[in-house]
């Protein structure tokens, strides 16, 4: 069974007053990964295929092409598994 | 002047690509690559050389003492120290500073005495004076910062008093690069009967730096940062003050003698000479023969040809990045006589974070976030910012290419 862990290498708390998230994936599946978001999500704005401007339920968010993803506004550790989960699996 | 192309040629990490795109490093603040001259020296170290310092008599303790004690000597001579008892081999920075704030702090800081610290500094340089004043209940003000950061000299000079035991300040700030006038406040510390700490972080990699010229008690500086490795680096003090300083920590080589009182039933203890009184325990000798190699290396290239090339690379780069998108913020002055080859910046509509990942889809490396300097970003009015940094591989094409992409994202 496919997991979020398959894909996510790091979920790391961004420095700076934002408070963001920035999930890194595993090289090996981050094509996957990109592609299962840009079908799931609405795009609102993208450049150059390099970043995404998403939005996900109540969520905006910006994906990066080199498999990176900046969240915002996340209250827990449970939520930011819950919105992943629903993202990639 | 040097020739950074050729200086690129000593550094492999520089060849390989990130995201199919040539790396450019612009992260050095935080810290430099490593030259082949460092690695080799310290895989050389390890092959040939290994065993623990002044513990034994036999040759390769010989051997890495030696080396060990010849690190102590380079670094002094870069510096302007009167001798290798003037230089604590430390992990860092931090536990430079961490080291005077204890050993220093905790013996001679009580209730009515003062610190003086300024608010550009790095966190590493307010955090232990915080903790130890905590514990004697001594008080810490803060020296003011002007709108360009630059440091606020009127309100360090209506701050300082008799009270005054110890002024803190950067010499080069990590965030926004601006080089502090270290000698007048110096001055001003000393005729008020305080002593001076300088974080050397940003400085000493960058710049010809001299401790008697400067007129600091304490000088505090990273290896990592000037291309040696990770886990070591360097307190000057003034050999009278160290002299005169308890150790920080306890246990093997700070020693000269612990003995059994049968009377009183507790060891007595000798401190061991200079340095080695604030050296316990085996040190990192590895680390210490790679930065004696970064210190040769910067030596050969010359410490002004270094700030000649930060400088330069610095003044073609600030008006392209200005010009590159009307959303383009630079942070701080733009008077690059007044800083070296740190550029703190914004892009209007975007998290710094944003702009990090963005220049790293084309294999450019910059910082952002608080860089460990909050209370800075809070004069600012600033949520975190992007920064980057130069040093002396760093090219006029990695800044057009730099540019090139700040354009991109300014069309964002």
């Amino acid at each position: 069974m496919v997991t979020v862990e398959d894909y996510v290498s790091r979920a790391e708390g961004t420095c700076g007053k934002e408070k963001d998230v920035i999930i890194i994936f595993k090289y090996e599946t981050r094509d996957e990964a990109v592609k299962k978001i840009l079908e799931r999500a609405t795009l609102k704005k993208s450049l150059a295929g390099i970043v995404f401007e998403l939005a996900f339920k109540n969520y905006s968010f910006r994906l990066y092409g080199s498999g990176k993803i900046i969240l915002r506004g996340l209250e827990s550790k449970d939520e930011l598994n819950a919105l992943l989960s629903a993202l990639l699996i | 002047m040097l020739d950074p192309y050729k200086i690129r040629e000593d550094f492999p990490i520089l060849k390989r690509k990130v995201n199919d795109q040539p790396l450019v490093y612009f992260d050095n603040a935080s810290t430099s690559q490593k030259p082949k001259q460092v690695i080799q020296a310290i895989k050389d170290f390890y092959e040939n050389h290994n065993a623990n310092v002044h513990r034994a008599v036999h040759t390769l303790s010989q051997e890495a003492s030696e080396l060990y004690e010849n690190a102590h000597e380079e670094v002094a001579k870069f510096i302007g120290a009167k001798g290798i008892e003037e230089i604590v081999f430390v992990r860092g920075t931090t536990e430079a500073i961490n080291l005077v704030a204890y050993a220093w702090g905790l013996h001679n800081l009580r209730r009515d005495d003062e610190a003086i610290v300024s608010l550009m500094e790095h966190h590493s340089n307010i955090v232990p004076w915080e903790i130890v004043s905590k514990i004697h209940g001594f008080k810490i003000k803060y020296m003011g910062v002007n709108k360009d950061g630059t440091l606020d000299h009127r309100s360090f000079e209506k701050l300082v008093s008799k009270k005054t035991r110890i002024v803190c300040l950067s010499h080069v700030s990590n965030v926004t690069g601006i080089v502090n006038d270290v000698e007048r406040v110096a001055k001003t510390a000393h005729d008020h009967g305080a002593l001076m700490l300088v974080d050397g972080a940003q400085s000493v990699p960058h710049m010809p730096v001299n401790v008697k010229d400067l007129g600091v008690d304490f000088l505090a500086f990273s290896g990592h940062k000037m291309l040696g490795p990770t886990g070591i680096g360097v307190l000057f003090g003034k050999r009278e003050i160290l002299e005169e300083m308890p150790p920080f920590h306890g246990g093997g080589e700070m020693i000269k003698d612990v003995s059994f009182d049968q009377e009183t039933k507790r060891c007595s203890i000798a401190w061991n000479v200079l340095p080695w009184k604030f050296e316990a325990g085996t040190p990192n000798v590895g680390g210490a023969v790679g930065l004696m190699e970064a210190v040769r290396y910067l030596k050969r290239i010359g410490m002004e040809n270094v700030k000649e090339h930060e400088e330069t690379l610095t003044n073609y780069a600030l008006p392209r990045m200005q010009d590159s998108s009307e959303k383009i913020e630079i942070y701080g002055t733009k008077d690059t006589s007044k800083k070296c080859g740190i550029v703190p910046f914004g892009v209007k509509g975007l998290s710094s974070h944003d702009v990090a990942l963005f220049l790293d889809n084309y294999g450019i490396m910059i910082r952002s976030g608080f860089h460990c300097a909050q209370p800075l970003h809070e004069v600012f009015k600033l949520n975190s910012s992007a920064r980057a940094s130069f040093y002396i591989y760093n090219t006029r094409e990695e800044v057009d290419r730099f540019i090139g992409v700040l354009k991109e994202i300014g069309q964002f």
